[in-house]
């Protein structure tokens, strides 16, 4: 991994627990391998808020569509109305913690939301702007 | 006197005894059909952690019991495209919510609900929602469009658990009804 890199992550890292340390360290590592640059939390949050068009209900195609722009908030999934629980880390502790759930939820909503799988930069760059919420 | 009293014994004894004739009838192929006076639960609880995760992050958690297995199949097949969302699963969690899916479906246990939803649909039909079984429907089709699709608080009749306070113990009781903005509601 590149070292400036590595530092911004561990940077980030040392301020959170040890179980968001391991799940998304393990995964930007992976991503690297697959290929990915430098990941940047400021790209993260471009396509957190980027349009991908609009549903056959309507409804734009965004991340914040339903997670809102605040992480800190409380989202709400905008067919069902079910609550989804905050996504920042430092408001839901739950939240980068487990690689299979994060890598689950990267399939089904960039399936949704993009219309594709994400790219391994784009997740990157999605965790580390997440990371920071 | 006495004659009267060794009657009544006699019609209470034998009145004991074909209650218990009657309400222990199994014949019906081991598997026990409620009868008209029996007040069974309406569906089965969901006691499956695993499938509360997966399926009722989104959505609410619908009790198996509310459709029959066909339909299940069906649902699970097409988790590329449910309803407009991926709900793909890993292949191994997709076994084990199969399989709990499939033991608790409607055709299961002795549940009032469930045995209405599944007389009434017809055996070559397999409707992907409980809300497309004729039962579910007509349960709701006095429902004006207002208190549903167009009451933001509950959008569309699968949000099962925005009026039916009691949806998650499953159960759905006239009474226990809470239509947000409108209150209770009696047919």
């Amino acid at each position: 991994m590149k070292t400036s890199t590595l530092f911004a992550v561990a940077f980030t890292i040392l301020t959170f627990n040890a179980a968001h340390a391991t799940a998304v360290t393990d995964l930007l590592q992976k991503y690297q391998a697959q290929g990915a640059q430098q990941f940047e939390a400021q790209a993260g949050k471009t396509l957190w808020t980027r349009s991908f068009g609009v549903s056959s209900e309507g409804k734009e195609r965004r991340c914040a569509t339903c997670h809102t722009e605040d992480l800190r908030q409380t989202g709400k999934h905008i067919k069902t109305g079910k609550v989804i629980e905050p996504l920042a880390p430092s408001v839901n502790t739950k939240r980068l913690t487990d690689i299979a759930e994060i890598e689950k939820w990267f399939k089904r909503n960039c399936e949704w939301t993009l219309g594709r799988e994400c790219s391994v930069q784009e997740k990157g760059d999605f965790l580390s702007y997440i990371l920071m919420q | 006197m006495k004659i009267r009293y060794a009657m009544l014994a006699v019609c209470a004894g034998v009145l004991t005894v074909a209650s218990q004739m009657v309400l222990s009838e199994d014949d019906d192929h081991g598997k026990h059909q409620t009868k008209w006076f029996e007040r069974t639960p309406d569906v089965a609880r969901v006691d499956n952690a695993q499938y509360v995760k997966e399926c009722g992050g989104c959505h609410f958690a619908y009790q198996p019991g509310l459709l029959p297995e066909r339909s299940w199949r069906k649902v699970m097949n097409q988790l590329k495209d449910h309803f407009g969302d991926n709900a793909e699963l890993s292949a191994p969690t997709h076994e084990q919510v199969l399989a709990y899916l499939v033991a608790n479906s409607a055709e299961h246990g002795s549940y009032r609900r469930s045995e209405k939803i599944l007389r009434s649909i017809a055996a070559s039909d397999a409707p992907d929602r409980i809300t497309n079984t004729p039962y579910i429907r007509h349960k709701h089709d006095e429902l004006p469009v207002k208190l549903v699709k167009g009451n933001d608080k509950v959008g569309s009749l699968s949000n099962c658990a925005a009026c039916h306070t009691k949806a998650e113990q499953g159960s759905f009781r006239e009474g226990e009804i809470r239509i947000p903005g409108r209150g209770g509601w009696e047919d």
